[in-house]
């Protein structure tokens, strides 16, 4: 890993599409999915092409929404925080949560839910554990922004900012097994596996989830 | 009222009863012996369905879209009214190359029973007297009109439908077609509806009726027999359920306190307000091409409407095993049938892990969105649609998704 590239550079399009590529690589073939926060169907879009699944999605943002269901998704309006409840046990192979948790208002409730409605979960999150996020707060002694996270304090709407280690805190507490576990460098690649937890915690700048019950 | 009517409304008025035995539509009469059983507990028997259709039904009968028409509306979707001249109701939705692509689908819409556009309803010719049927037609439910439709469809040799839409009470039907006829559903799309009329819509529906009842040209329903209409009382009856089709902010906009023709206000009753001579134009031709007893029984309908109660009251048990893709559609400024009410059905669609899209649309003009020119609605429409006829495995659909 070169830690000496500048931030921009580091960054590329592709980087978000990895995380993506890397979740609809944990979802089996045909499985019945709900991505919640589906965004504008991205995700959904490449599951379906990629593993043929039967995907459904909810989205708060009602444009994305819209947008969703333009494109032929099935896709309904509403938030992960109140809604899940309407589903039943099991409905879902793959409860998919991608870049959404830090921004509901209650994760353990959210991640009970979801590993009440699917079989399996996926959840994907900003690591807030970062060397750059630590670096920013311990010598600029303000609240990180990086490409990731790039809204300031005050318009942040991830009000609930975890690092992987806090994370997995939270699998022990609502009684998940971790299945799968992957953190994603800045370039968006795969951390080598052999690497400790405190090292993944430190470069790994997104993270992705497999659990069940 | 005011303006007395002109020529050109008793013209109408004509042509509006021609409509009732010979209606310009396709149309299907079903033999005595084949009885229309009604929830109320009487059949109906001889019955006629009239019908339009656009398209061409393709080889294996899989592209038919079923259009169900609201309260005051009819099977004439996207062709010259026969009655009033006008466009169709839905002409900006169904046509070639528009949402609802008349060059893919074969479109069908048929008036209700009870309606009087050629279907069966209170206006027609009552095979026990002679006479028209008046208040001796038997009360008819959403469902008695979503069976009406499924003979049409078994008479003409469709078994399954790809999408069955339709809004307000179109919506309704939509739903009842969904919970009655599972297996015959691929794919359904209820726009600005309830899976219940509520108390609200009901008590506006009685001020129509009670409107209508309370004219003296009404007579007790035989007013087609004694010559005469209770236009006044149907007038009122359109005028008032008009506003609840509008919001306020599209009422404000159109005419605020704008006076009518004139620099003040006359100390009188007459049309001092622009608003009230455009309802008094809304109620009048709405007169011209409806009938007072066909607008009772249909409220009537609306108003029994209520998809728990007949499941157990738990309205997810209607969906129960439903393989049905969903779409549901609402509006911000719709307050006769508010978001929340698409929103309950939402709920009760996931709670059977239905497969449901629904979208709320961003609109001032109120329950009446869905007739007007809303390009998410189309948006909407043509992407589900779309959808809907690959997964349905229509040959050379790959190219109608955006």
């Amino acid at each position: 890993m070169n830690l000496n590239v500048p931030a921009q550079a580091v960054r590329n399009a592709d980087t978000s599409r990895v995380d993506l590529l890397l979740i609809a690589e944990m979802v089996t073939p045909g499985a019945r999915v709900l991505d919640i926060g589906c965004g504008d169907g991205t995700l959904l879009r490449l599951l379906a092409e990629k593993r043929g699944v039967d995907g459904r999605g909810i989205e708060l943002s009602q444009a994305g929404v819209n947008s969703c269901v333009a494109q032929g998704l099935s896709v309904i309006q509403g938030d992960a925080d109140t809604d899940l409840v309407y589903y039943p046990d099991h409905a879902f192979d793959f409860a998919i949560l991608s870049q959404t948790i830090q921004a509901t208002y209650s994760p353990h409730h959210v991640l009970e839910q979801l590993l009440r409605i699917g079989k399996r979960v996926v959840v994907s999150f900003p690591n807030f554990g970062h060397w750059r996020v630590r670096t920013q707060l311990m010598f600029g002694g303000k609240m990180p922004t990086t490409d990731n996270l790039p809204d300031r304090w005050y318009d942040t709407p991830n009000i609930h900012l975890c690092t992987i280690k806090d994370f997995l805190g939270l699998c022990k507490d609502a009684g998940a097994r971790v299945e799968r576990a992957v953190a994603l460098n800045a370039y968006g690649r795969k951390l080598g596996v052999s690497m400790p937890h405190f090292a993944q915690n430190l470069f790994g700048e997104q993270a992705v989830f497999l659990l069940s019950r | 009222m005011s303006e007395t009517p002109t020529a050109q409304a008793f013209t109408d008025h004509s042509l509006r009863l021609a409509q009732i035995a010979n209606p310009q539509s396709e149309i299907v009469h079903f033999p005595a012996h084949e009885k229309l059983p009604l929830d109320c507990g009487a059949e109906l028997s001889p019955f006629s369905i009239a019908y339009q259709t656009y398209g061409t039904l393709n080889a294996a009968k899989s592209n038919l879209v079923l259009v169900c028409h609201a309260l005051t509306g009819d099977q004439h979707v996207a062709n010259i009214h026969p009655v009033t001249g006008k466009p169709g109701w839905w002409e900006t939705m169904v046509g070639p190359g528009k949402p609802i692509d008349t060059n893919r689908y074969f479109v069908l819409c048929a008036n209700v029973i009870g309606g009087c556009m050629g279907s069966t309803g209170p206006s027609s010719i009552n095979p026990a007297t002679g006479r028209p049927y008046g208040l001796d037609f038997p009360v008819i439910t959403v469902r008695d009109m979503v069976r009406a439709q499924a003979r049409l469809l078994d008479h003409l040799g469709i078994a399954e439908v790809l999408c069955v839409l339709g809004g307000s009470m179109g919506g309704m039907l939509v739903l009842e077609w969904a919970a009655t006829y599972k297996d015959r559903v691929f794919s359904a799309v209820p726009i600005a509806c309830a899976a219940r009329h509520s108390s609200q819509n009901i008590a506006f529906h009685e001020v129509g009726r009670q409107a209508v009842m309370a004219d003296p040209d009404w007579c007790e329903g035989r007013y087609l027999e004694e010559g005469r209409s209770p236009r006044k009382g149907l007038a009122v009856a359109r005028m008032a359920a008009h506003i609840t089709y509008m919001s306020d902010e599209a009422l404000h906009t159109k005419f605020g306190r704008n006076l009518q023709d004139r620099e003040k206000v006359t100390f009188g009753f007459d049309a001092d307000f622009q608003v009230e001579s455009y309802l008094r134009h809304q109620g009048l031709s709405f007169v011209d091409r409806f009938d007072a007893n066909s607008y009772l029984y249909i409220t009537r309908a609306m108003d029994y409407f209520d998809l728990a109660a007949d499941h157990g009251g738990v309205l997810a048990n209607a969906f129960l095993a439903t393989k049905t893709r969903f779409c549901l559609v609402s509006f911000t400024s719709d307050w006769l049938f508010p978001t929340e009410e698409s929103r309950e059905i939402v709920h009760a669609l996931n709670a059977v892990a239905a497969n449901v899209s629904f979208v709320e649309l961003k609109t001032n003009n109120g329950h009446d969105s869905f007739l007007l020119h809303e390009p998410e609605l189309f948006d909407t429409i043509r992407g589900f649609l779309g959808a809907a006829a690959l997964k349905r495995g229509i040959v050379g659909t790959e190219g109608w998704l955006p």
